[in-house]
């Protein structure tokens, strides 16, 4: 069984009370409540503090392109659908950069549990605003504060029918830790926007809002009702819910490659004789 | 006149988009190769589906060829403007076929009524009977090419078509001036030929070599190649995908690799342009890629269906930062296939990557190929099974060859990290400035693992010419057949084909350069960028060039109109 300590403990990037650590802590939990060891473990991340979280971990990683994380994870899975593949990345990266692949991966239902650290604002680059800031958040490069409508990441998710979008928040670590076991269990594209304060940049989502404007779901919502989920999920400002959105069962992009033994096409020798069968109807 | 059969006859379907002419064209491919002649298409299309003015060329010889001819000995003409644009590049001897129903007049067109030989659904059926009948192909052969192609899916149609067919070639035998004895007949090969073109032979070189991952946004004239492999690629075990854009396709045939799936994307100019940072994360992180470049006029979109060799500065430079690449240009469609196979083994053994320039006319252009061998092919060793590694595992360990151990993730107990930040030799992010130094210099010693596989430039003709034209990529055949009519006429003239044009080993080919009294460089592009490249890397200038942008492929007649006066 992996303990905790088997991923490891690192000296990281990132600022003094920054929701990044408890968002970390609560990976390693879940990493150990899902029984997954260090090597058996792909994490895939774009550019961005968020994006430095893998290197803090004892696993297989790719610290990929600002934007791109998503379609290298999609390529791993693709090419090996039995590889556990997780994707971890800001809002920035995911929604904004990346936001074709976001839409093509939750429209895919590809195997990936895609973990994304939504603290409203870029930290890296000090602050401008992010797809998923507040209207009115006033920055150095928004000096009349946001005028753009946010992105509503999870809304979109469940319109796109994604296979589990969950939405968790750093302050509750042990409830995040099991929203993102649960993300990884699912076979399909799993979402969990994750809020996450950012002391440095974001003054007006701190630790207090996150914790004033949300709220944990109870068992009188049921994950499988998609309008229900829907109507959940257009809560952005006030009355956010936390936990599972939205779930369906979905059959995994990945699945139309599977193998009959399970090992990935790549293992296999060439087979001549189909080779020349190809080549034959040529003739 | 002579009258008699001759070894080459050039013919030119044309019509608009919408009219069947691609498939009426690969059915006379696929009959002329069945039937023993060697070939050389060149497809010329407007971007469009309905409409527009296309022409699907084919040269037929009973001997070897490599190169188009300008002058037609048949023009199928399919609506009036077939006849109005083209007529006037019959040959001396050249027939011009045509609906009887079509308002077009011209010496030596033939009417044929086609509402009388088929029911309209049919009529290119039909066509295909008259110009069998011409050309004298078996007619039996021809039946089974037809009952192939359309009775699996429509077996309804089989009598109609074989009647059409039957019409067709018996309307030919009658009504068309010397049916039959105006080529050669061909000598059946035992080992049929496979009627390729460039863009398949690239895929089946993939195939051949293991590519086990493709992934691509759809773009004229690159498209054929995913679709060649995909059509493939249930039997072969290949994943595939039709990605949300180019940027997500090179992304993700990166991630395919780094996991294990000898990868490949294939695309041109436009999209090319979008997987520039990709190409530069594959050089970071070490992870081999094909990336297929099939060329065509810029800039921006250009002319979208038509052919340039313009994208050799892109792709050379493509990519910020400095990291190794090769680079090859296939001449022939033979070329596309050995090349491709080359490029999987040169991005495993350099962890990097490769790229495989080919061009609109090279893309589309079928050609007569020898069966290619399958038995006993070298295939991209995967390093499935973890090899014994120093301890601890270090996917950049720092080595003499720059070559670093490849693990694959999932395979062992070893953690395999990869990052785009400059890293240590573990993966992790770094900005330690002696570390940067060792791994750069760590990445560029893998250019002389590539320089060891260059492949040198092919050389024919004579030696110490009075004239040497030098050429790379598609260009091959027009050039090379060009420099055997110059010599033809008594003159000393030696060709130079690069089909790798990165890197240059300058004593490959600069004694040669050295030793021909004049050199023209002949390239499908305005700046005569392959001319800049040899001077650049050697100092030698090429001060005369032949230079075509105009969409249309080099030939040996417009090599020759202007090696005579430049």
């Amino acid at each position: 069984m992996p303990t905790i300590d088997d991923f490891g403990s690192f000296e990281t990037a990132w600022c003094p009370g920054c929701g990044n650590f408890q968002l970390l802590e609560a990976v390693k939990q879940a990493l150990v409540a899902s029984n997954i060891a260090p090597h058996e473990v792909l994490f895939v991340s774009g550019i961005g503090q968020a994006a430095k979280a893998p290197q803090y971990l004892n696993c297989n990683y790719f610290n990929g392109l600002h934007g791109r994380g998503l379609p290298v994870a999609t390529g791993a899975k693709l090419a090996n659908p039995a590889l556990r593949v997780i994707y971890e990345s800001g809002d920035g990266c995911t929604y904004g950069e990346g936001g074709n692949h976001f839409l093509a991966a939750a429209r895919r239902n590809i195997g990936i549990t895609a973990l994304v650290h939504d603290n409203r604002v870029y930290g890296l680059t000090k602050g401008q605003a992010s797809p998923t800031s507040q209207q009115g958040f006033e920055t150095k490069a928004q000096p009349h504060g946001v005028f753009s409508q946010p992105f509503n990441a999870v809304q979109v998710a469940v319109a796109m029918r994604a296979g589990f979008v969950g939405r968790g928040f750093t302050g509750h670590t042990d409830h995040l830790a099991d929203l993102i076991a649960q993300a990884i269990a699912h076979p399909g594209f799993a979402l969990v926007d994750i809020f996450q304060p950012c002391p440095s940049f974001n003054k007006l989502n701190n630790y207090a809002w996150f914790k004033n404007n949300t709220y944990m779901l109870g068992d009188e919502h049921n994950p499988d009702d998609w309008e229900a989920a829907m109507k959940l999920a257009s809560a952005m400002d006030e009355q956010i819910p936390l936990g599972v959105i939205f779930r369906n069962d979905r059959p995994a992009f990945e699945s139309q490659f599977a193998t009959a033994d399970g090992k990935p096409h790549f293992t296999k020798q060439v087979e001549t004789a189909a080779l020349r069968e190809v080549m034959g109807k040529y003739a | 006149m002579d009258t008699n059969p001759r070894d080459d006859f050039n013919l030119m379907i044309a019509g608009e988009a919408g009219q069947g002419l691609a498939t009426f064209g690969e059915l006379v491919v696929k009959a002329l190769v069945r039937s023993g002649y060697y070939i050389v298409v060149t497809q010329s299309y407007h971007s469009r589906i309905r409409g527009g003015h296309n022409t699907f060329a084919v040269r037929l010889s009973t001997e070897p060829i490599s190169t188009s001819r300008d002058a037609l000995d048949l023009l199928v003409a399919m609506n009036s403007d077939g006849v109005r644009l083209h007529h006037d590049e019959l040959a001396e001897d050249g027939i011009a076929l045509a609906d009887e129903k079509l308002d077009a007049e011209g010496a030596r067109l033939v009417k044929v009524p086609f509402g009388d030989l088929a029911p309209g659904k049919f009529a290119n059926t039909a066509g295909l009977g008259v110009v069998a009948a011409l050309i004298g192909l078996d007619q039996a052969l021809v039946d089974d090419l037809v009952q192939e192609q359309f009775g699996k899916k429509h077996p309804e149609t089989a009598d109609s078509n074989r009647t059409a067919l039957e019409n067709g070639y018996a309307w030919g035998r009658e009504h068309l001036p010397r049916a039959g004895k105006r080529v050669k007949p061909a000598t059946r090969s035992s080992t049929p030929r496979l009627a390729l073109n460039g863009n398949q032979a690239i895929a089946l070189g993939a195939l051949s070599a293991g590519v086990r991952f493709v992934s691509f946004y759809p773009m004229t004239p690159s498209t054929s190649i995913p679709l060649t492999l995909i059509a493939a690629a249930d039997k072969m075990g290949v994943a595939f995908e039709q990605a949300e854009d180019e940027i997500a396709a090179i992304n993700m045939a990166i991630g395919a690799s780094f996991t294990g799936a000898p990868a490949m994307v294939a695309t041109s100019g436009g999209g090319f342009a979008l997987m520039v940072e990709g190409i530069s994360l594959a050089a970071m992180t070490e992870t081999p890629v094909v990336i297929a470049v099939a060329q065509r006029p810029g800039p921006a979109t250009g002319l979208p269906t038509r052919t340039e060799q313009g994208d050799l500065e892109l792709v050379l430079h493509a990519g910020h930062g400095e990291f190794p690449r090769a680079l090859y240009a296939p001449g022939s469609v033979e070329q596309c296939f050995h090349l491709t196979r080359e490029a999987f083994l040169t991005a495993e053994a350099s962890q990097g990557p490769v790229f495989i320039l080919t061009d609109q006319f090279l893309a589309d252009s079928f050609r007569a190929v020898d069966p290619l061998e399958v038995e006993g092919l070298e295939t991209v060793p995967v390093p499935v099974d973890a090899q014994p590694v120093a301890l601890p595992y270090r996917r950049y360990e720092v080595t003499d060859s720059g070559v670093s151990p490849r693990l694959l993730p999932g395979f062992s107990e070893h953690l395999v990290q990869a990052d785009s930040d400059e890293h240590d030799e573990q993966g992790h992010i770094t900005e330690d400035h002696g570390v940067r130094i060792a791994q750069v210099d760590k990445r560029l010693r893998k250019l002389d693992v590539i320089q060891e596989r260059v492949i040198p430039p092919d050389a024919s003709g004579d030696p110490n010419p009075d004239l040497l034209l030098v050429c790379w990529g598609s260009a091959k055949g027009a050039v090379e057949d060009a420099a055997a009519q110059m010599r033809a006429q008594g003159h000393s003239v030696g060709t130079l084909h690069f089909s790798q044009v990165w890197p240059l080993v300058p004593e490959q080919f600069v004694p040669a350069l050295e030793g021909a009294k004049r050199v023209i460089c002949c390239e499908g592009n305005a700046m005569g960028q392959f001319a800049r490249l040899i001077r650049r890397e050697t100092g030698f200038h090429i001060a005369d060039t032949v230079l075509r942008y105009d969409g249309l492929p080099l030939t040996p007649e417009y090599i020759l109109e202007r090696c005579c006066t430049t």
